[in-house]
Parts: C-alpha cells; sequence; structure tokens
C-alpha cells in the first residue's frame, strides 16, 4: 500500500500548464526551490486531494457499484422492513400453509409450515443480519485497531502478550470457539451472538494493522517526527494510523460479510440467535423439516448469498481505489 | 532445522496448556455437569455421586483441569461424563473418517483450483477468466450449510422421482459396507463436492492472483528479455513461485478442517470428528469436548508447522538454524 | 560511414490507461552504430525505456501500442516480425539488462542455472558441462569471485553490486551485437556503481558490442558514452557526441540538466533545478513540450505553436538541437565547458 505521508496532503496534477506572463530571466536569478518557482514563473498547476483519487477509482469499478447498489436494496429492505414486509413475521394462518410462491395475498416467497408469510420472515430476518454484520465488523474494527496499533508501536512485552492471546484464538478452529463460547454465554439473544462474533473478528484486524505499526515505525518520517519533539500519541494518529486506514477499511467491510455468513451458521446449528428473533440461519434450519418445499430452503440462503456477494463487490472496489501501486487485476 | 522444529514443539507446549485451561475452565463454567448428570434419566443418584467422586466435580476448577491432564495422558484422554465409554477410540474413529474425506476433498480442490488458477492468470479477462471469478466470487458467498443442504435435497429429490440413487445424502455406509468401498464413496460424494467447491473458489483465486503477482515481476522480465519461450517461462519460472504460497496456505487449511468440517458434517450427519463435537456440546459432555479440543489444537499446530517448513524447503531464501 | 546496426525511424508508442492515452514515444529516430557506446538521458517519463523496450517486444501489448514506426536491425524490422521471430532474437543478437539487480533474478532458482539458460535457450545443444565451464568463465570475467562456487549460489547470496555483475554476464553471453542497459547502476551504492562501470567498460572492450546505455546520470554519460541522446517527452532534444554536448549544450533543457548539478569547483549561492514539474505525457503541451519550464522561450509563439523539429546546429553534422532558438544560445558554455581538475570528460 502505498503510505501516505500526511504532510503532503495533495498531489499536484500536471493538466496544461499556462504560459509565461512576465519576462523574468530565470536563467540568471538564483532559483528558490520546488513549488514556489512555479508560482514564481506564473505557471499553474491543478490539484486533487487523496479521497478524490480514492472516489474516482471506486466509481470507475463497474461491479463495486452494482454491489453498492445490491446492498443499498437489500439493507434498505431490512431498515424499513415495518414497510416493506406485508406481514410480521409471526402472523400465521392456519389455513395457507405450506403454500408455494405466489402473487395471490403478496405471498411472492410462499408460506412455511404454520402460514407465516416467508417474504416477511426474509426480510425481517435481513435486518437482523444487517445490525449483526454491521456492529461486529465495526466492533471489531475499532478494537482490533487500538490492540493492533499498541502492539505494533510499542512492542515489547506488550507486543508478545497480545499476539499470545491472538494466538490461541487461532489455534483452536474458528467454529469451535465459536460454538464453545455460544454454549458458554448462552445462545439465542442477537447481541449475546454480536457479542461473541466481535470477540473473535477482531483478531484479524489487530494482525494487520499491527504489522502496519511494525515495519512504518522505523521509517524516516517517524523519526523525523520524533526528532522534532512529536509525542507516542501525536507519531500514531498523525503518521502511521492514517495507513491503516485503507487496510482496516477493506477489512472491516469484507468483515460484514464474513460476520453474517458466520452467523447464519451458529444460528442454523442452534447455537446462534433462536427463534422468535428472526434469523437467515434459523429459516434454514427450520427449513429442513420440509425438504419438499423448495422455496423455504432456497430464498433464506440466497438472500445471504446476494448480501454477502454484494459486500464482496464493495469490499473489492475499496481494496482496488485505495491501494493505487496494485496492479489493476480487476474483480 | 531440527533445532528449529524442537523449538516450535516445545514453544506450541505453555500455549497448548494455555488453550486447553482456559477451554477447559470456559466449557465448566458453560455448564454445570452436575446438573446435566441429574437430568440424565439413566443416571440414579447413585451414580451421579459416583461420577461426581470420579471426576471430582466438587473441586474447583483449576484442580478438576490438573485431574483431567493426568486422566488425558494415563487413561487416553478420559471416559465420557455421558456415557462412562472411553473417549479415545470414538476421537480415533471420528477422526479416521473425517481424514478420509477431507483429504479427498482437499487434494481435488487443490488441484483443480492450481489449475484453473494458471490458466485464468495466462488467459486474464478471457471469457474462461470471468467465468472462473464469478464462480469463486459466489464460491465465497455462500454458506457451506447452505450449498450443502441443497446438495441434499436435489439428491432426495433425484431419489425420489427417478428411484436411482447416485449419492447418499446422509451417513456414511449403508449397512454391511466397509471403509473402502464404492458405497462408502457414494456416501462421502456430496460432502466431499460441497467442501470442494468452497475450498476451490479460494484456491483459484489465490493461485490466480499469485500467478498474476509473478507474472509482472521483474525476473520475469528478465526471463523473457532473455528469449525464453513463453510457455516455459510460465512453467519453470512463474509457477514454481506462484505455487509457493498455496502449498502454504492449503497445509493451514488442512490442519484448520481437521477440527471437522462441523456444518458439513452436521447436514450430512457424517461420522466424524466435527460431529462428535457438537454433538458433546449439546450433551454439555465436558471430557469429550475438551478432548476434541485437544486434538484440533495438536492438529492445527502441527500444520502450521508443516506448512513453515514446506516454505521453508520450497523457497530458498527462507532457511531455519 | 559504416552502417548503422539499429536504426529506428519515427517510433510512437502509446499507452491506454483509465485516464487517457499516454504518449510515451513520439516520433523516435535515431541510430546505433557498431562498436559504440550510445548515452539516452533524460528524466523518469521521457521515454527512454519505453523505446528499447518497444523494440524488443517487451511491453505489453495492450495497454501498450505501436501505432507507427520502424526498427531496422541487421536489415530486419523489428516492429513487423512475429512473436516467435523477436523471442529467438532477445538474448541472442540483442541483450538486455536492467535496472534493479535486487528482484531481476528468480529468487528460487540458482544464478548458475539462470545464466546457463540463457546460453541453453539459444543453442539447446550444447552439452551440459560446456555451457557449465563458459558460464564459470562468464562470472569470471565480470569479476565475480569464486565462481565454482558461486555457480550454485541463489540470488538472495549474492550482494547488489555482484548480481548486476551476474546481469551483465547473462546478457553478453551469446555475444550479442547488440547490448541494452537500462539505468544499470541507479539502484546501486555509489562505489559498487564505479565497480559496475568499469564491468560495463571492460566487457564492451571484449565483446564490441554496440550499446545503448540509459540514465539519468550526467557523471556516467560522460565516463561511457561516444554519443549522447537527450530525450524530453518522448522526443529528442538533442544529440550528438559526448565532448560536443558536454562542452556546448544547444538546447535549453540539456543546459537546465548540466546547470541543476553542483559545480565542484566554485561556490554557488543556491542550487538551480529546472523550474515545473514533467509534463502529463496525456496532455502534452502544445508545440515544443518544454516550453513551460524554459528560460528561453519566453513566452514567445512558436514555442507553444510548433513543434522544434531536429535541426543541426554550429554548421556541423554531427550536433543537432530540437529547439526553435537554439542560436540564441551561441556562446552559452556550460559549467563543464572549463577542464574541471581530474573531473569529468
Amino acid at each position: 500500500m502505498t503510505e501516505i505521508d500526511p504532510r503532503a496532503k495533495e498531489i499536484p496534477l500536471d493538466d496544461n500548464v499556462a504560459p509565461l506572463e512576465q519576462n523574468v530571466d530565470l536563467f540568471k536569478t538564483p532559483a528558490p526551490y520546488g513549488i514556489d518557482i512555479t508560482a514564481a514563473a506564473g505557471l499553474e498547476v491543478q490539484t486533487r486531494s487523496q479521497w478524490d483519487y480514492v472516489r474516482r477509482r471506486f466509481f470507475r469499478h463497474r461491479l463495486a457499484l452494482i454491489g453498492l447498489f445490491g446492498l443499498v436494496v437489500i439493507f434498505g429492505a431490512g431498515i424499513f422492513a415495518n414497510f416493506v414486509a406485508p406481514y410480521s413475521f409471526s402472523e400465521i394462518d392456519l389455513n395457507n400453509i405450506l403454500a408455494a410462491p405466489t402473487t395471490a395475498g403478496h405471498h411472492f416467497f410462499g408460506t412455511d409450515n404454520i402460514g407465516r408469510d416467508y417474504f416477511s420472515r426474509v426480510v425481517w430476518g435481513i435486518r437482523t443480519s444487517e445490525e449483526v454484520g454491521l456492529v461486529v465488523a465495526a466492533a471489531s474494527s475499532v478494537v482490533g485497531m487500538i490492540v493492533g496499533a499498541i502492539s505494533g508501536y510499542y512492542g515489547g512485552w506488550l507486543d508478545n502478550l497480545l499476539m499470545r492471546i491472538t494466538d490461541l484464538v487461532l489455534t483452536l478452529p474458528a467454529i469451535a470457539i465459536l460454538l464453545t463460547a455460544a454454549a458458554l454465554l448462552g445462545s439465542g439473544s442477537q447481541w449475546r451472538t454480536t457479542f461473541i462474533l466481535a470477540a473473535f473478528f477482531w483478531t484479524g484486524i489487530a494482525r494487520v494493522v499491527r504489522g502496519i505499526f511494525l515495519s512504518l515505525r522505523e521509517k524516516e518520517y517517524v523519526e523525523a517526527a520524533k526528532a522534532s519533539g512529536a509525542g507516542d500519541l501525536r507519531i500514531m494518529f498523525r503518521h502511521i494510523l492514517p495507513n491503516t486506514l485503507g487496510p482496516i477499511i477493506v477489512n472491516g467491510t469484507l468483515a460484514v460479510g464474513a460476520a453474517i455468513i458466520t452467523e447464519a451458521a451458529l444460528s442454523f446449528l442452534g447455537f446462534g440467535i433462536k427463534p422468535p428473533t428472526p434469523s437467515l440461519g434459523v429459516l434454514v434450519s427450520d427449513a429442513q423439516t420440509n425438504p419438499q418445499q423448495w422455496w423455504l430452503t432456497v430464498f433464506p440462503g440466497l438472500t445471504i448469498v446476494l448480501i454477502v456477494l454484494c459486500v464482496n463487490f464493495v469490499g473489492d472496489g475499496l481494496r482496488d481505489a485505495l491501494d493505487p501501486q496494485q496492479r489493476r487485476i480487476r474483480a | 532445522m531440527i533445532t528449529y522444529i524442537i523449538r516450535r514443539i516445545l514453544y506450541s507446549i505453555p500455549v497448548l496448556i494455555l488453550s486447553t485451561f482456559l477451554s477447559f475452565t470456559f466449557v465448566s463454567l458453560a455448564g454445570n455437569p452436575t446438573l446435566a448428570l441429574k437430568a440424565n434419566p439413566r443416571f440414579s443418584q447413585n451414580t451421579v455421586d459416583l461420577i461426581s467422586a470420579r471426576y471430582h466435580l466438587s473441586d474447583p476448577i483449576p484442580i478438576r483441569y490438573l485431574y483431567w491432564v493426568r486422566d488425558v495422558f494415563t487413561h487416553k484422554l478420559g471416559s465420557s461424563l455421558s456415557t462412562l465409554q472411553p473417549i479415545w477410540p470414538d476421537i480415533a474413529r471420528t477422526m479416521g473418517h473425517t481424514a478420509q474425506f477431507i483429504i479427498l476433498s482437499e487434494v481435488l480442490a487443490i488441484i483443480l483450483g492450481v489449475a484453473v488458477g494458471i490458466y485464468s492468470a495466462i488467459r486474464q479477462y478471457s471469457v474462461f477468466d470471468y467465468s472462473f471469478t464469478t464462480f469463486s466470487f459466489l464460491g465465497f458467498a455462500m454458506p457451506t450449510f447452505w450449498l450443502a443442504l441443497l446438495l441434499q435435497i436435489l439428491f432426495v429429490d433425484i431419489y425420489l422421482k427417478w428411484n436411482v440413487r447416485i449419492f447418499y445424502t446422509s451417513g456414511l455406509n449403508s449397512p454391511g459396507q466397509g471403509t473402502w468401498s464404492l458405497d462408502r464413496l457414494q456416501h462421502l460424494a456430496l460432502p466431499i463436492i460441497t467442501l470442494c467447491i468452497i475450498s476451490f473458489a479460494g484456491y483459484s483465486r489465490y493461485m490466480r492472483a499469485s500467478m498474476l503477482d509473478v507474472i509482472n515481476s521483474d525476473y520475469v522480465r528478465t526471463a523473457r528479455a532473455k528469449g525464453v519461450p513463453e510457455r516455459k517461462i510460465i512453467m519453470r519460472h512463474v509457477v514454481r513461485n506462484a505455487l509457493i504460497p498455496i502449498i502454504t496456505v492449503a497445509s493451514l487449511n488442512f490442519g484448520a478442517l481437521l477440527g471437522g468440517a462441523i456444518i458439513t458434517e452436521s447436514v450430512f450427519s457424517l461420522d466424524g470428528i466435527g460431529f462428535y463435537f457438537i454433538n458433546e456440546l449439546r450433551n454439555n459432555d465436558l471430557y469429550a469436548v475438551m478432548a476434541y479440543l485437544v486434538v484440533t489444537s495438536v492438529a492445527i499446530i502441527a500444520f502450521n508447522l508443516i506448512a513453515d517448513l514446506l516454505y521453508g524447503i520450497l523457497d530458498p531464501r527462507i532457511r531455519y538454524d | 560511414m559504416p552502417e548503422p546496426i539499429l536504426s529506428i525511424k519515427d517510433l510512437v508508442v502509446e499507452f491506454k490507461t483509465d485516464d487517457g492515452v499516454v504518449h510515451a514515444v513520439d516520433g523516435l529516430t535515431y541510430d546505433v552504430f557498431p562498436g559504440e557506446t550510445l548515452g539516452i538521458v533524460g528524466e523518469s517519463g521521457s521515454g527512454k525505456s519505453v523505446s528499447t523496450m518497444s523494440i524488443l517486444g517487451l511491453i505489453p501489448q495492450p495497454p501498450g501500442r505501436i501505432p507507427s514506426g520502424s526498427a531496422m536491425f541487421k536489415g530486419k524490422d523489428l516492429l513487423k516480425l512475429k512473436k516467435r521471430q523477436l523471442q529467438r532474437l532477445r538474448g541472442d543478437e540483442v541483450a538486455m539488462v536492467f535496472q534493479d539487480p535486487m528482484t531481476s533474478l528468480n529468487p528460487v532458482l540458482k544464478v548458475g542455472y539462470q545464466l546457463a539458460e540463457m546460453i541453453k535457450t539459444h543453442y539447446p545443444k550444447q552439452k551440459d558441462a560446456e555451457v557449465r565451464t563458459r558460464v564459470i568463465d562468464l562470472m569470471r570475467m565480470v569479476g565475480i569471485p569464486n565462481p565454482d562456487a558461486r555457480y550454485d549460489n541463489y540470488p538472495h547470496e549474492f550482494s547488489g553490486g555482484m548480481r548486476q555483475r551476474a546481469m551483465i554476464a547473462m546478457a553478453i553471453a551469446n555475444s550479442p551485437s547488440l547490448l541494452i542497459a537500462d539505468e544499470p547502476t541507479t539502484a546501486l551504492d555509489v562505489t559498487i556503481q564505479a565497480q559496475v562501470l568499469e564491468v560495463l567498460k571492460t566487457v564492451q572492450a571484449e565483446t564490441n558490442a554496440a550499446t545503448i546505455l540509459i540514465t539519468h546520470d550526467l557523471g556516467i554519460v560522460a565516463e561511457l558514452c561516444d554519443r549522447v541522446l537527450v530525450m524530453y517527452a518522448g522526443r529528442i532534444v538533442e544529440q550528438g557526441d559526448v565532448h560536443t554536448i558536454f562542452e556546448n549544450p544547444r538546447h535549453p533543457y540539456t543546459i537546465g540538466l548540466m546547470d541543476s548539478l553542483p559545480k565542484l569547483t566554485e561556490d554557488e549561492e543556491a542550487l538551480r533545478p529546472i523550474p515545473g514539474q514533467p509534463p502529463s505525457l496525456i496532455n502534452r503541451p502544445t508545440g515544443c513540450a518544454f516550453h513551460p519550464r524554459c528560460f528561453l522561450s519566453q513566452g514567445r509563439l512558436p514555442c507553444h505553436e510548433e513543434v522544434p523539429l531536429l535541426r543541426p546546429v554550429d554548421g556541423g553534422t554531427e550536433h543537432y538541437s530540437a529547439c526553435h532558438f537554439a542560436e540564441e544560445l551561441v556562446g552559452h558554455h556550460s559549467k563543464f565547458s572549463s577542464p574541471v581538475a581530474g573531473g569529468v570528460a
């Protein structure tokens, strides 16, 4: 990832430059250094900020835009579930059980074994998933960033300790840890599951941030900042942290998808979210009793696939946009 | 090199101790085993008391941990709290089953993934490349349990409609069939396909990225400037370098999968170590769960070590001493 | 007049990027004669590397494109050759040495193997033992100590300077008629630079290959080259033999380059860089590409209307400059026109 020296906020872009206005004999006069002389010569230089570049690059990425659009639609449906879902997720209609998808009565996804409208259940499930996904990604990113920063910057025994802790998490298979944690902390509640997932996901981003801190800690501009009297916190925040934002953003985005899939898996196995809270994983699990009614299995799963697909597209686009050095390996 | 291996092994011991202790504490706090025992209708109060005494269930956790450690070495991981049967034979058997289906699945995934990755990189942006990129993205977005279920439903449907069993949808064997029979393969086919698809998505993307990295490197440019034909460049220079990270990732992956492809095994009701674990977890069987965690930790640590060693063998820049 | 071994005419190379079409090389014409060392000088982005790599087929053709031009080498137009034919030429008749020795060798293959590959690719019938002997001889020629043992080393066991020597050995393995060295010493420490330059000189003397030396370092040019081309924004702005260029530069850019070097024998108040930034190759300035930064131009009309063509200056036939007002520079002597004690040229 290209480093961003925070002092160099702008990258001059050399489009057409204006011709000389005055009759300055630059050949004879001793020249002051750098951009000043350009100004003195009456030359113009256009500048664009770093974030402009990132934005431009992102929007050129077609897949990322499709993903973004998809996410807006799907997550929007979740947020506005009240309005989007024609029924509540628990409304029972025993006259209409196991109906195939149809437009009659707005049962677009059919009904389940006690007549609840499946489309509504899926939509409410989306809301749960997006809540879990976003919170887990945000929380784990923040915690991971702090831990990684401290660990990478200070090194020493603190670094060792923190890294051993993350190692512990890594020497056991992920699912096993999550299941065990769920067994311990009790499952069923959406927030318990969110907490468990966040407590697991932070380790990944912590390692990445730590790596960046370790490598940048020795760089010259950090030494320069120290020499000019900057304190540790200032160095960490102003100089090194901006370089971690890119990977954190990408990682955080992809974590949303990973968290959603993991929560669905946990719920499917019965260790995550339990009814009555709607969860796409629970829906798939319940569908196992009625394998003949394909819509019961397909729709919630398909929704998960679509969400994660869109998240991954956006994440990929962000990764390309934030790392100008990377070869354009499109999608 | 040997000293490195020994050092790594020695280093993992405290990690293992710490992780098992934490897990033990975790699981013990998760559910009071005495309660679980009492709830078990097969046990009379007398039996419960016996078991309590035997497993020192009334002692504080650290003490219980030490007893457990002793049991690990003397009684081969001890006996299950709920069935009072020795654990080790169960673990060995289930581990064997898991290993069987994982090896088949991963080997297939690696071979296909590497091949597709190489070709995608050589023919970047072609139809082939785009199709497999799409496939990989789908693979990443697909929850394992859903894929497994879909395959299951599909093949149950086929059976019901046309009365022919292509692949079985649950269990390891039909009655009377052995470990290395066609019947076993038919039972394992769907789990293997499930796992293989998901792994393949990862390997093919990773290999493609690695190939592209190498193809654009300076030393490949040198090889071109030398006039080496493109095909030789790919085979001799590019693939060799691109394969290194894949091999190590595959090794790490394998270690993690030995912890049981829990989800896949659950859906297909396979008698593997993952399925074993989740059942014992539901039963709150402390010793069985601990046994599983120990075994899988050792597997992961071992394969981590193997991954590092492989990397050292393949890349001459890395030398452990 | 001897026949040139390489004759490039009106070469144009473009790259299609997301920001627009980059005109990397814009109508390049020059000759290289057998046995001579031609220096190509310019800043990054001047097109100096692209020009040589494009004629050898080493630039990826999307996004690169060679819409026009010709490159005659020993009677054949390189730009019209098929991939296979170019491939056979590379490494055998034309060889390249690249800039960064740290990354230019395959890290998982032994150095000796990679040098041998150069020979075996073009002469597959040679016996292994003979090839090995030849490689060891080459390594000895370029000054790699203990070549027998070093043959089986991996690149990371070589230092930067040794790796570059190995690259040079590799390049001359098949006695090419044309050697192209693209910034061969830029990535090395100064003391190592000197050593590698000595190796280049030795190699030139031994093989008498025509050499194109691409660099931005005027000092190297002064040491090694017979003739010099100065490139800017994809075009040649001045060319001539090395003494003339250094003593009587006739293009404001060349003068600017030389003036930006600190002078050892006098006091100076401040450094004098060339003002401004290198031009965008997507949106080039109209007319002369250098005019926005030129002290001589002073806003005059021809400078931003007409592209100046290379014209002979000083009445001779060996010194050319592409400046509308090159005559006004007559009598201007650069820093290097008076001899510097024990120094350059």
